[in-house]
């Protein structure tokens, strides 16, 4: 069994070692490493379209995190004070936000933002008789909404289990204590569910930066990172995606080992 | 009183309101857009049309490959991933020393979440001309194709979802009561039926829950089959792509992306009957 397990581990990890071992490769082939060289990085980040998906990305996935943060957080809070039923409609909601499959996310958003720029800049430009009126269109904040929408149910879920196991004496000691509401929620709640908020907002940030297929449809003429990426790999692999793949598989490695850290801090004073 | 309630009550709307907004315009109105969608026709120069008819769901058969290529990969790749699965779960959970049960446990769940299309790609690269075909010929075998075939699609599921079948069914084994193990070795079980009595039984709602959380996600796979399928093992999510953004059909492409909701919440259900029979369902953290 213990020989099955070193076997299944080698299969997660060795296709990945390959891909950071021949980012090294002075030359261009993936079948012999001719040298070490960190060339292919240096092409990777003087691409100019690289570096303008990865400024999106980045952009999209720091906004989008945030947004779903404080609304998933907010949306805990508020569910821990409303009557079951209400509850049970919003659990369904937030679950149906995260089983959902990401194409089927991205077409019905697609779709109802088509149908609604379609009512709305008409009417904008009715309004705006002489100059060029703004038109609203799919790229970023498309893009940026789809993707909070699974994050902040993600948030939600992640720090409604928290406040679950929050310990309600310390809550009721403040207030006996005095405490406004305000304070008793700085004081005790909040702290206690920093972890949780935290960790919700770097998995948000990994999903988005992550994310190919919803970023896809309601992209409109923007790029992420991942659509670059995808692009290229049609076009052939080279190892310049090498040493992106890199990269991100570094950066969203870092940022999931963070995230569990800050889930598993218990007290964080 | 009253004004402690009033506040009470919109201090509750302000937390819930964002979230509420978020949840309509982007997951409810879109749901109805492409429900209304789905009864629509296409315009001549693609798009949408208003109209009520069912053509279009009467037209799914013209994508009968890519659901019957979804319906038979997808369960055929969450039971692959369940095969392998079951042992390392079951090593980490009952075997593995405790002080590496951790570490273990978070090497499973890192590829899980970086980026699936780099992990895809990586098998691009492994299956692909200069990879292990490379090496099968230098060894002596010719003309050996690893990329673009159905085996391809299945290993790269079984890649991709691994790491989601192995956390629930570790979850269902960590908090199986060992003193039933021993209780059932000292009534003379043999190694053998105790696993199958005790520790497969005990850990199928875990079983059941990887199974449907990888079905799910299979269901609207895209990056998978496009990338070693080479769009010859091509997937509902694939033709989903190609009607709504190439051939500009959307009126199609709603009945089968409604189509594809409908499949998975039957699946859901499904599960979640069978993990209650099994022995109440309980809830697993992914994360």
């Amino acid at each position: 069994m213990r020989a099955f397990v070193v076997a299944v581990f080698a299969f997660l990890y060795l296709p990945i070692a390959l891909v950071v071992l021949f980012s090294f490769n002075a030359g261009r082939h993936a079948s012999e490493f001719t040298g070490f060289s960190v060339q292919w990085y240096g092409k990777a980040l003087s691409n100019p379209f690289l570096v303008e998906a990865l400024k999106n990305s980045l952009f999209i996935a720091t906004t989008s995190a945030l947004l779903a943060a404080l609304c998933g957080t907010a949306a805990a809070l508020g569910l821990a004070r409303v009557g079951a039923r209400t509850r049970a409609v919003f659990d369904a909601l937030l679950g149906a936000a995260i089983v959902v499959p990401g194409v089927v996310i991205g077409i019905s958003t697609l779709v109802a933002l088509v149908q609604l720029f379609g009512v709305v800049n008409p009417f904008l430009a009715s309004l705006w008789p002489n100059d060029q009126p703004p038109r609203l269109a799919l790229g970023y904040g498309s893009i940026i909404a789809a993707h909070g929408l699974f994050s902040m149910a993600l948030v939600a879920m992640i720090v409604g289990t928290r406040l679950g196991s929050l310990d309600r004496n310390l809550v009721e000691a403040s207030s006996d204590l005095y405490a406004t509401p305000l304070t008793t929620f700085r004081s005790i709640v909040l702290p206690q569910i920093m972890p949780a908020v935290i960790a919700g907002f770097l998995l948000a940030f990994t999903f988005s930066f992550d994310d190919f297929i919803v970023a896809f449809f309601v992209a409109g003429a923007q790029t992420t990172l991942p659509i670059y990426v995808f692009a290229s790999i049609r076009r052939g692999v080279t190892p310049e995606i090498n040493a992106i793949a890199t990269i991100v598989l570094v950066a969203s490695v870092l940022l999931v080992v963070l995230a569990q850290w800050q889930l598993r801090q218990r007290k964080p004073n | 009183m009253r004004s402690n309630i009033l506040r009470h009550n919109f201090l509750t709307a302000l937390l819930l309101g964002p979230a509420t907004a978020w949840l309509v315009v982007f997951l409810v109105l879109p749901f109805v857009a492409i429900a209304v969608f789905s009864v629509g026709e296409r315009a001549p120069e693609g798009g949408y049309q208003a109209a009520f008819t069912f053509a279009q769901y009467a037209n799914l058969p013209a994508r009968a490959t890519a659901f019957w290529n979804t319906m038979v990969l997808a369960p055929a790749g969450a039971l692959a991933c369940l095969l392998v699965a079951y042992p390392v779960a079951y090593y980490l959970a009952l075997r593995a020393p405790e002080r590496w049960r951790l570490i273990l446990l978070a090497l499973v769940v890192i590829p899980f979440w970086t980026s699936l299309l780099m992990r895809t790609y990586a098998w691009m690269y492994v299956l692909g001309g200069r990879g292990i075909p490379a090496l099968l010929t230098y060894v002596g075998f010719e003309d050996i194709r690893l990329i673009n075939t159905p085996g391809a699609v299945l290993l790269g599921i079984v890649y991709g979802y691994l790491p989601l079948m192995i956390l629930p069914i570790y979850v269902s084994l960590e908090r199986l009561d060992r003193r039933l193990l021993e209780a059932s070795a000292d009534l003379g079980a043999t190694p053998i039926s105790t696993f199958l009595g005790v520790t497969l039984r005990l850990s199928l709602p875990g079983v059941m829950t990887g199974f449907s959380l990888v079905m799910i996600l299979l269901l609207g796979e895209y990056l998978i089959p496009t990338l070693l399928g080479g769009g010859k093992v091509f997937f509902i999510g694939n033709a989903l792509v190609d009607l709504f953004l190439q051939s500009r059909n959307w009126p199609f492409g709603s009945a089968i992306a409604i189509t594809l909701v409908l499949v998975s919440v039957v699946v859901l259900l499904a599960a979640s009957r069978i993990s209650t029979r099994l022995s109440g369902a309980r809830r697993v953290d992914l994360i």
